[in-house]
């Protein structure tokens, strides 16, 4: 057993759970992920599938998308970013409570993708930090999923009782 | 279809439209200052009542007139289509009539024309640009401008100044992505020309 886990032996503790306040917290966290769907392009119709009851993004617990940012802690950029659009992008990270997480999700979220022309971003990562990338044009609605779970397992290995989000603004400045 | 008489009639109204060679539908070329006028008799006599498409095209910084506007009308009593050529008679800042007026529809076709060639439409309602932002200062479509673009400040300066961002050249290394006008079907569809760039060999200029 690893020491970030939640252990709990009634017959030997008793009514008294022992644990760090990072598991307790990541445990929380990481199993109740608003996402907030930040569906640009044609990769929003492949996340609205994973959605869908045939692979269903409930059965993890981040089923509850969220288009107000105020109520959602991951931002899932699907779709091509374009530099008009950077700008709301951006503002809408902004307005997200923290602790917030950001999945970019396909070619052009990651890395621009196909459109090497003047009018896309090259990466969403430019203007706010991404913590996973999924590769595909699309990605299947499993990619997402695989994703979301090393989502999942990133924010289990925080260590959240220290405010991170200032060192997160300070990695994209940099 | 749109027979002989027709276009004869029409040329003998209107006695500065010419006939241009074409391949499929009947086009004529037609001046800055009768356009409006051609429009109007084309929409009301001629039933030629639809607007189908109105865009630019820029022939190249060294050609003796740089910029034409093309425009596609439909008729639905003729069960064809008529398309307009009009040259710019100005390089520099091309001018040009707006048809929105008589076709509401051009109104959006006329602010990308503008947006992505620089052609200004007179009398526009509302002439700004369509897809860029507003303080853009290029016109994509032109010949001169490169496809991966050209550097400039992000549009919005407090997003600029948090993220250190710009809107930079977009690297073309295992790209562009985009389709040859020759060739059969499944050669010219899109896909990425590989014009990389690296330290070892140059930029294909
Ligand atoms: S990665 Fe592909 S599918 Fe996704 S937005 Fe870009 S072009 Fe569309």
């Amino acid at each position: 057993m690893t020491a970030n886990e939640v252990a709990y032996n009634g017959k030997v503790e008793g009514d008294v759970i022992v644990t760090k306040a990072d598991a307790v917290i990541n445990w929380i966290r990481k199993h109740s992920v608003w996402p907030m769907p930040m569906g640009l392009a044609c990769c929003a119709i492949e996340l609205m599938a994973s959605a869908a009851s045939r692979y269903d993004i409930s059965r993890f617990g981040m089923e509850v998308m969220r288009f107000s940012p105020r109520q959602s802690d991951c931002m899932i950029v699907a779709g091509t970013v374009t530099y008009k659009m950077a700008e709301v992008v951006r503002r809408i990270y902004d307005q997200m409570g923290d602790p917030k997480w950001v999945v970019a999700m396909g070619a052009c979220a990651s890395t621009g993708g196909m459109y090497r022309s003047y009018a896309v971003m090259q990466g969403v990562d430019t203007i706010v930090p991404v913590d996973v990338y999924v590769s595909g044009c699309p990605p299947r609605p499993e990619a997402l999923l695989d994703a979301m779970m090393k989502l999942q397992d990133k924010i289990g290995r925080e260590s959240s009782v220290k405010n991170l989000s200032g060192v997160k603004e300070a990695a994209v400045a940099s | 279809m749109i027979d002989l008489d027709f276009t004869e009639s029409l040329l003998k109204h209107f006695t500065h439209v010419t006939k241009r060679h074409h391949d499929d539908c009947l086009t004529l070329d037609c001046g800055e200052s009768d356009v409006n006028k051609l429009f109007l008799h084309l929409r009301d006599e001629e039933t030629f009542d639809l607007l189908v498409d109105l865009t630019a095209i820029d022939h190249g910084e060294t050609a003796e007139f740089r910029f034409s506007v093309v425009s596609h009308l439909y008729s639905r009593i003729h069960r064809d289509y008529l398309r307009i050529h009009s040259i710019c008679e100005d390089n520099e800042s091309p001018k040009f009539p707006s048809v929105s007026s008589i076709f509401p529809a051009a109104n959006w076709h006329e602010r990308e024309a503008f947006d992505m060639f620089g052609i200004h439409f007179s009398d526009h309602p509302n002439l700004k640009r369509i897809l860029m932002w507003d303080e853009y200062p290029y016109y994509p479509l032109r010949k001169d401008f490169p496809l991966a673009g050209i550097e400039t400040p992000l549009p919005a300066a407090d997003v600029a100044e948090v993220t250190n961002a710009s809107v930079d050249p977009a690297p073309m290394m295992g790209g562009p992505f985009v389709a040859s006008s020759d060739g059969t079907m499944s050669e010219s569809e899109p896909r990425a020309k590989d014009e990389s760039w690296t330290e070892e060999s140059e930029k294909p200029s």
